[in-house]
């Protein structure tokens, strides 16, 4: 694969400056329906504007250009262990070049590797898979929609909120209320029900891979995913959290099992700089298709 | 409505929540490492009385033996909230410019010592970015890294929001009240029910 840094490159670089069309056409119906001189349209236009110059520019979406994550689909016998090491490359040319911000602090010392590089960053999640293709998505989610997302266990006493959809109900509401305007929003939620602490909030991440205009699968998932996003917009938070009616563009709801003795409601909320892309690799490592 | 330097404890008291602002002056960013410095008696080799502090870690690029900033918009500001007030008064800040708002100890020391929180957009660190003319100077890069170093930038109508004046009102506080009440609203009506 002699071609695939220079495509994660390109991969990096697109979804840092480039909103995918489904987050544009959510976020272009938010920002008609903020009333006009209103604060929510003010936010709405100026991130309206903002997506048009980084689009232009290639410049990042936002400065936060969040913890760079890649879920890659891979036949079997693909070599990770390569992939990882030209993914490394891509990611500190691309930071050198300025798509990307020096994000990876060493926890103890507080020290900048400035290359995005270091324990855990970045993030690689592999999948083998039957098909002969490699596929790599890629999430770019910054801290302030990250530090927003919560987890809860039921029954939560606080919340009154139980072990059923009702609960889950009240859960997911909570969150989008703590988040006010601090994750950024009009976000999207991203939502596991059941799994363990860690399974939980790495499926709810997972579901902001899907797009915006899909469905849920699972007949209940479905109701409650439009549920939530109606009941959400009738909070008045609205962009940034000026107040308004647009707060949530999305809910993707999935479920894992559980144990009997725990029931975790995880959400992944993300920001409206929903960054997001996909590529599909040829055997040389070259870009055959985008996925967004 | 035009802010321009110098940054008047008269200029800010005339301020109110709501009012939309274009800044044009200087900026210091400053964020979460520089925040808890100041708070355990970090000196600055700069005054920042009558200045305008900006909770951002920019992206910035060496470019021509210069810097520049290719992305800056705002974090979230709700982290400094256990040392804001204090360095408002010891340093005389007159403005904070951020994200997501701030609690009721900062909003107290904006009204004590004349001082106003403004909202920029969250996320708009192109519209933002182009409002910086200049980088003038950078402090504390060796020690914190790029993202939490000061940066002291030259900026030209930048665009921000009054969320939190210095009269004790906070667009956050009231936002957050609304829909604290229309949640329990909601939660009881029968619809809630999947």
């Amino acid at each position: 694969m002699k071609d695939l840094k220079k495509s994660l490159l390109e991969l990096l670089r697109k979804t840092s400056s480039e909103l995918p069309a489904d987050v544009q056409k959510a976020l272009q119906k938010g920002t008609r329906a903020e009333p006009d001189n209103s604060r929510g349209q003010y936010a709405m236009r100026v991130i309206q504007e903002n997506i048009q110059i980084a689009c232009d520019t290639s410049l990042p979406l936002c400065q936060d250009t969040g913890m760079i994550t890649f879920y890659i689909h891979a036949p079997v016998g693909f070599d990770q262990i390569a992939f990882m090491k030209e993914a490394k490359k891509g990611v500190a040319e691309a930071t050198k070049i300025g798509y990307l911000r020096q994000n990876s602090v060493d926890s103890l010392t507080g020290f900048n590797s400035g290359t995005n590089l270091g324990p855990g960053t970045p993030v690689f999640h592999f999948d083998q898979w039957k098909k002969k293709s490699v596929e790599v998505k890629l999430i770019l989610k910054g801290g302030g929609c990250e530090n927003v997302s919560a987890q809860y266990s039921l029954p939560d006493n606080r919340l009154s909120a139980g072990r059923d959809l009702d609960g889950v109900q009240k859960c997911l509401l909570d969150a989008v209320l703590q988040a006010q305007g601090k994750g950024c929003g009009p976000g999207i939620l991203g939502v596991c029900i059941g799994g363990d602490r860690a399974t939980g909030y790495e499926h709810a991440k997972i579901q902001l891979l899907r797009k915006l205009d899909d469905a849920a699968e699972d007949p209940s998932l479905e109701k409650l995913e439009r549920h939530i996003v109606e009941m959400a917009n009738r909070l008045g938070i609205g962009p940034m959290g000026f107040g308004g009616k647009t707060t949530l563009l999305g809910v993707k709801a999935s479920r894992l099992n559980r144990l009997p003795a725990s029931f975790f409601v995880s959400i992944s909320y993300m920001c409206w700089a929903y960054r997001r892309q996909g590529v599909e690799l040829d055997s040389k490592g070259s870009i055959k298709k985008w996925l967004y | 409505m035009k802010l321009e330097i110098p940054f008047t404890e008269e200029k800010m008291r005339a301020l109110h929540v709501g009012d939309q602002v274009e800044i044009s002056g200087i900026l210091y960013t400053g964020r979460d490492a520089v925040h808890k410095y100041l708070h355990e008696g970090g000196k600055l080799p700069f005054s920042l009385k009558d200045q305008i502090i900006y909770h951002c870690g920019p992206v910035v690029i060496k470019e021509k033996g210069g810097w520049k900033v290719t992305a800056a918009g705002p974090t979230t500001s709700i982290r400094e909230e256990p040392y804001q007030a204090e360095i408002i008064e010891k340093f005389g800040i007159r403005g904070v410019i951020g994200k997501g708002g701030m609690g009721l100890k900062t909003l107290k020391a904006c009204e004590q010592y004349g001082c106003i929180y403004l909202h920029a957009v969250g996320g708009a660190a192109q519209v933002l970015a182009r409002a910086i003319k200049k980088v003038r100077g950078v402090y504390l890069l060796e020690k914190f890294g790029g993202p939490e170093a000061i940066w002291e930038l030259e900026v030209e109508n930048f665009s921000a929001i009054v969320t939190m004046d210095a009269h004790g009102k906070s667009l956050h506080e009231e936002v957050l009240t609304a829909s604290r009440n229309r949640l329990k609203e909601l939660l009881s009506l029968p619809e809630f029910k999947l």
